[in-house]
Parts: structure tokens; C-alpha cells; sequence
């Protein structure tokens, strides 16, 4: 049971590839995490995971099928995607954006049921935002809108998550509350791909890495093994250090000369 | 158990909403009761009741409610269900809160199909189904232009300003070549709006393209909110995007075409009703598509009701929009905005 995505190739412009022969797999019950520089591809990748976007090359197969023969219905009812930011023109409440998650669940001329909004409130005290559920989404500040959007994907109940950048804007402690969140979903089964610009998340709470650069894979494997001060130094460009301590805890850290 | 009393308990929060939704879908009635005692001929209520439900009353008088004003008024506050309805759906799918019922160049179109049946001299009949295929064609013509160039939104808008203002000079090409004397004075008064001498024949189609559109939309009112997300996102969410706005463009593009073609070009009910209406109920087309409707069903029948009593002769409706329309609803939008609500 598996999220398969092999060879993976994507243009927007003809001929200019911003992925070019990815090929990543993310199992149920685990967290993958995507790391490369701005515009190695990685929301790309996200999106042709989810069916939103079709690759030029390469195929999606979700648990042995491929993802694109799917109705749009059943892809949303087994990976949900949620991106970095809400984009609407009018202020929904954080409880409204949130049952938006239940949306294949939801027949075309029905609204969310009791079951659902229980499942929306239940994501909302997931992330912590219980308290601004009818908040106008559009009056929250970026972290809060980042949690109410994390709020909807795990409320769409589908086996496989998608998260772009789900630490970013996010305090330390609402970091932690997200990611751990998401870690304990993963226990239940749930297999999630999450892109960060932050190595530490991956280190913590991170089953495999995928590091990326240009578009192409440039490691693979666990986050030991793949987030290594050299690998680090070619995807970015600058050198890190990795600093230690006896247990075995790891951290990564820009060298700085002082 | 805890977790299902405080779902059913968050979920029966929006009854305030629901309340407002309930008076501003009822509001028409009582106008359109009370539009039927203003006119030229003064009729008391007794008469007008009597008229309406059974009862004694002069034949003139009787003849009068029934035929002429009592169309009038349906017309009037069906049109006004249209555009309002109409330019609440086409916000929501355009995720635009600047955008109206017009945006797709239905009414250039219906006005070219009108100027065409008075210059090949049809009657009124004529004149209103051209107007309302002439609608169609120029949505059509919008909808084939942006597919044609990639579908999304902001093509769909260019193509239907394009088509608009392509039709704009048929229209003028149109009176161009029109009788001065005759035609072109007929055509200028169309272009301004206006629902005089309209007769149960002409009622009878509006009604049933407004049940149409109104009810399809109506039914459509969960998904409509998910298609104000970007389109990835509601493509994320397992929405068949491109159809589902297609049906939607459809529904809408029915309603416009039909109310235009009873009352002419008649601006400014389509932008500022669904405003209004989502500042009042919020933006859940649950409520935002019957509160348009009846809003704008009351606005027009008022607006109606100056244009055919204030003067000796008719004024145009769509002067009347704009004059005391805009003003108006300037400033109630300023105090919205200066109290931190509203344009958002």
C-alpha cells in the first residue's frame, strides 16, 4: 500500500523540465519529507502526486493504480493536497473552509451532514484552532490560516497527505503541535509527503527524505543518510554543519564564521 | 458523545443567518401587494383584493390589476431575481467580487438581437426571443473563445469582455443603418431599459428560465462555495472543476439572457445585490442565493415602480439604477468598509 510516483517528468513550459525522472514512494504509516532550494520543484511534485497536475512523463500509482484513471472524486477521496495557502476571494469562517475538506464525501447537490462537521471540528482541535472556528478566514494571521488549511486535509480522511510546507509561518510550539499532530495520524496509518525548508523537521519527525535540486533527485533515503553536510551543501549552496549530542540527537546548522 | 452535542450545537449556529435569509426572500411580497395599488389610476386595497382573490369590483379595474399591472410587477421582480441571482454565481465562480451578471457579454449580445428584430421590424415577440438568443450566442461565443485558449478563469473574462464589446459595435453598426425617425429612437429606448407594456405572454417564458436557473443554482449552493477556492485547490478537493462551471456559467448565463430580454440592459443589480447580500447573510450561497434573490427581486419592483409613477412617462430603468442606485449603495458600502467589515 503505497504512494508510488516513478519517473516522473513536468514542463510547464515546453522543453524548460522543473522535475525530470522523480521517482518517489511513500508508504502508509510513514512521513516522507521533500527538501531542495526555491524552485528545485517540490509544489510541482506535490501537485502531480495528487492528480492536479499531469506529468509529461512517468506515472502516479496510488496503492497499485494509477492515479490518472481515477475519477477527480476518488483521487480527492485518497490523497488530499493541501497547499500553502487558502486562496478565495470571500471570508468563509475557519469552520466553513474547514468542512470544504469533506468535499468527496459530499454528494453534488448535498451539504456536509452532522458527520462531517464532527469530523471538521475534529481536525480543528487537531491543529489547536478550536478556538477561531467561526473567525473569518480571511481576518487570521498566515500561521493560522496554515493550521485551518492542515485543519481541512485531515479532514478529507483520505489514506495519503500531501502538506507543502506545513511548519512554515508557524511558531515553534504550533510547529511542533502540527508536525506531531501529523506524526500521530501517520501511526494510524496515514502516509503523508511534506515539503519544508527546514532539515530539523525532517530529523525529528521524518521516516525518509527526498532531497532535491533543479528538478532532479539528488538523494534519497533516510534523513541520516540523505540530509548529510555535503549533500546540504550541494542542494543550497552553502556549507552546514551538523551538530550532535551523545544520545544521538541530530541538528543542522548553517556554518557560520564568528 | 461529547464531540457529537458540540457539532450539532456549532452547526445550528447559523440561524441568525437563516433568519435574515428568511426576510430578505420574503420581501418581495408584500411590495408586490403594494405595488399593484400605485399607478396612474388610483385603486384602493379593497379593489385590488377583490381583483386579485374574487370579488366585487369594476371590470376596468379588475382588467387593470390583471393585465396590466400585475405582469408588470412579476416581470419586474423576476428580473430582478435574475440578475441578482445570476450575478452572485458568477462572483462566486469567478472569484471576483467585482465581476456582474453582464461579465460574459450576454446583454451586448441581447441587445444586438433586439436592434436586429426592430430594424427587420418584429414585434415584441420577436424582439425578446432575438434578445434572449442574441444572449445566448454572445456567452456562447465567450465561453468557446477562453476553452479555446485554456479554459481558466481570467481567459473566460478577457473573451467575455472581448465578445462584449465586439457586440457593442454590431449594436452601433446596427444603428448605424436604423430609420432615425422610427427605429433607432426604439432601439436607444431598449438600450436604457424598461419593463413597460409587458403582457403575461412575455411573463410566462421569464418565469420558467427563472425557476430553471434559480433552482439548478440553488441545488448547486455546497459546490458553488468550493469553486470560489483557487482552481487547484477545488480540483484537490475531487470537484470536476471546468464542468461544474460550465454548468454553472450555463444556469447563469439562462437567467441574464432571459431577464434582459424583458427589460433591456439594466446595469448595476447584478454587482452591488450579491454585495449587498453577502455583507447581510455572508458568503454561503446557502443563503446568499435566496437573499440575493429576494433583494434584488425588491430592488428592481421599487426602482420599477419610481420609473412608471414619478413622471407623466416612463423613465428609464437603467437610469434610475444608476442616479439613485449608486449613490445610495456608495454610501451604505463606505460605512461598511470605514466600520471594518464588508469588501473583503
Amino acid at each position: 500500500m503505497s504512494l508510488l510516483g516513478s519517473n516522473l517528468s513536468f514542463a510547464y513550459v515546453p522543453g524548460h523540465y522543473v522535475l525530470s525522472e522523480i521517482t518517489v514512494e511513500v508508504e502508509r504509516g510513514e512521513i516522507l519529507f521533500l527538501l531542495g532550494a526555491n524552485g528545485s520543484g517540490k509544489t510541482t511534485l506535490l501537485e502531480c502526486l495528487c492528480g492536479v497536475r499531469v506529468p509529461q512523463q512517468g506515472t502516479v500509482l496510488l496503492d497499485g493504480r494509477e492515479l490518472l484513471r481515477l475519477s477527480a472524486r476518488d483521487r480527492a477521496k485518497h490523497v488530499a493536497y493541501v497547499p500553502q495557502f487558502p486562496e478565495t476571494a470571500f471570508p468563509y469562517t475557519v469552520e466553513e473552509m474547514v468542512v470544504f475538506g469533506r468535499a468527496p464525501h459530499v454528494g453534488p447537490f448535498g451539504r456536509p451532514g452532522r458527520r462531517d462537521w464532527e469530523r471538521a471540528y475534529r481536525a480543528l482541535a487537531l491543529v489547536g484552532l478550536d478556538g477561531l472556528s467561526r473567525r473569518p478566514i480571511t481576518t487570521l494571521s498566515g500561521g493560522e490560516k496554515r493550521l485551518a488549511l492542515i485543519a481541512r486535509g485531515i479532514a478529507q480522511e483520505a489514506p495519503y497527505l500531501l502538506l507543502d510546507e506545513p511548519d512554515a509561518h508557524l511558531d515553534p510550539a504550533n510547529q511542533h503541535r502540527v508536525l506531531s499532530a501529523i506524526a500521530n495520524l501517520t501511526n494510524e496509518g496515514l502516509g503523508v509527503v511534506a515539503t519544508t525548508h527546514n532539515p530539523n523537521s525532517a530529523l525529528l519527525y521524518g521516516k525518509k527524505v527526498l532531497l532535491l535540486r533543479a528538478g532532479r533527485t539528488l538523494a534519497a533515503g533516510s534523513p541520516n543518510e540523505a540530509l548529510s553536510a555535503e549533500l546540504l551543501q550541494e542542494a543550497y549552496g552553502i556549507p552546514f554543519q551538523i551538530v550532535g549530542d551523545p544520545i544521538g540527537l541530530r541538528a543542522i546548522l548553517p556554518r557560520v564564521e564568528r | 458523545m461529547r464531540a457529537k452535542g458540540r457539532g450539532a450545537e456549532r452547526t445550528s449556529w447559523p440561524l441568525r443567518r437563516a433568519g435574515i435569509t428568511l426576510l430578505l426572500g420574503l420581501l418581495p411580497l408584500p411590495l408586490i401587494l403594494g405595488s399593484l395599488l400605485l399607478g396612474r389610476k388610483g385603486l384602493s386595497p379593497s379593489e385590488v383584493w377583490a381583483s386579485l382573490f374574487g370579488g366585487e369590483v369594476s371590470e376596468t379595474a379588475r382588467a387593470l390589476v390583471l393585465r396590466v399591472r400585475l405582469p408588470r410587477i412579476l416581470a419586474a421582480s423576476l428580473v430582478g431575481v435574475n440578475l441578482a441571482v445570476s450575478g452572485a454565481a458568477f462572483q462566486g465562480i469567478f472569484r471576483n467580487p467585482l465581476v456582474e451578471s453582464r461579465i460574459l457579454g450576454v446583454s451586448s449580445g441581447a441587445a444586438l438581437g433586439a436592434a436586429l428584430a426592430m430594424v427587420f421590424r418584429s414585434g415584441p415577440a420577436g424582439v425578446q426571443t432575438c434578445a434572449f438568443l442574441g444572449g445566448l450566442l454572445a456567452a456562447g461565443l465567450a465561453i468557446l473563445l477562453g476553452t479555446a485558449f485554456g479554459g481558466g478563469i481570467l481567459v473566460l473574462v478577457l473573451s467575455g469582455v472581448l465578445v462584449s464589446s465586439f457586440f457593442s459595435s454590431l449594436v452601433s453598426l446596427v444603428k448605424y443603418f436604423a430609420d432615425p425617425y422610427v427605429q433607432l429612437p426604439g432601439i436607444t429606448f431598449w438600450l436604457m431599459g424598461g419593463i413597460s407594456s409587458v403582457l403575461w405572454r412575455d411573463v410566462m417564458p421569464l418565469a420558467v428560465a427563472s425557476s430553471l436557473g434559480v433552482v439548478g443554482l440553488f441545488l448547486l449552493r455546497w459546490r458553488l462555495n468550493l469553486l470560489t477556492l483557487s482552481e487547484a485547490e477545488a480540483q484537490a478537493l475531487g470537484l470536476p472543476v471546468r464542468r461544474l462551471r460550465f454548468f454553472v456559467i450555463a444556469l447563469g448565463t439562462l437567467l441574464t439572457a432571459a431577464a434582459v430580454s424583458v427589460s433591456g440592459v439594466v446595469g448595476w443589480i447584478g454587482l452591488i445585490v450579491p454585495h449587498a447580500a453577502r455583507a447581510l447573510v455572508g458568503p454561503d450561497h446557502l443563503f446568499l442565493i435566496p437573499a440575493s434573490a429576494g433583494l434584488g427581486a425588491a430592488i428592481l419592483l421599487l426602482f420599477d415602480n419610481i420609473a412608471r409613477t414619478a413622471l407623466p412617462t416612463e423613465i428609464p430603468l437603467d437610469i434610475l439604477t444608476g442616479l439613485i442606485g449608486v449613490p445610495v449603495f456608495f454610501v451604505l458600502f463606505m460605512r461598511q468598509i470605514r466600520r471594518g467589515g464588508g469588501w473583503k
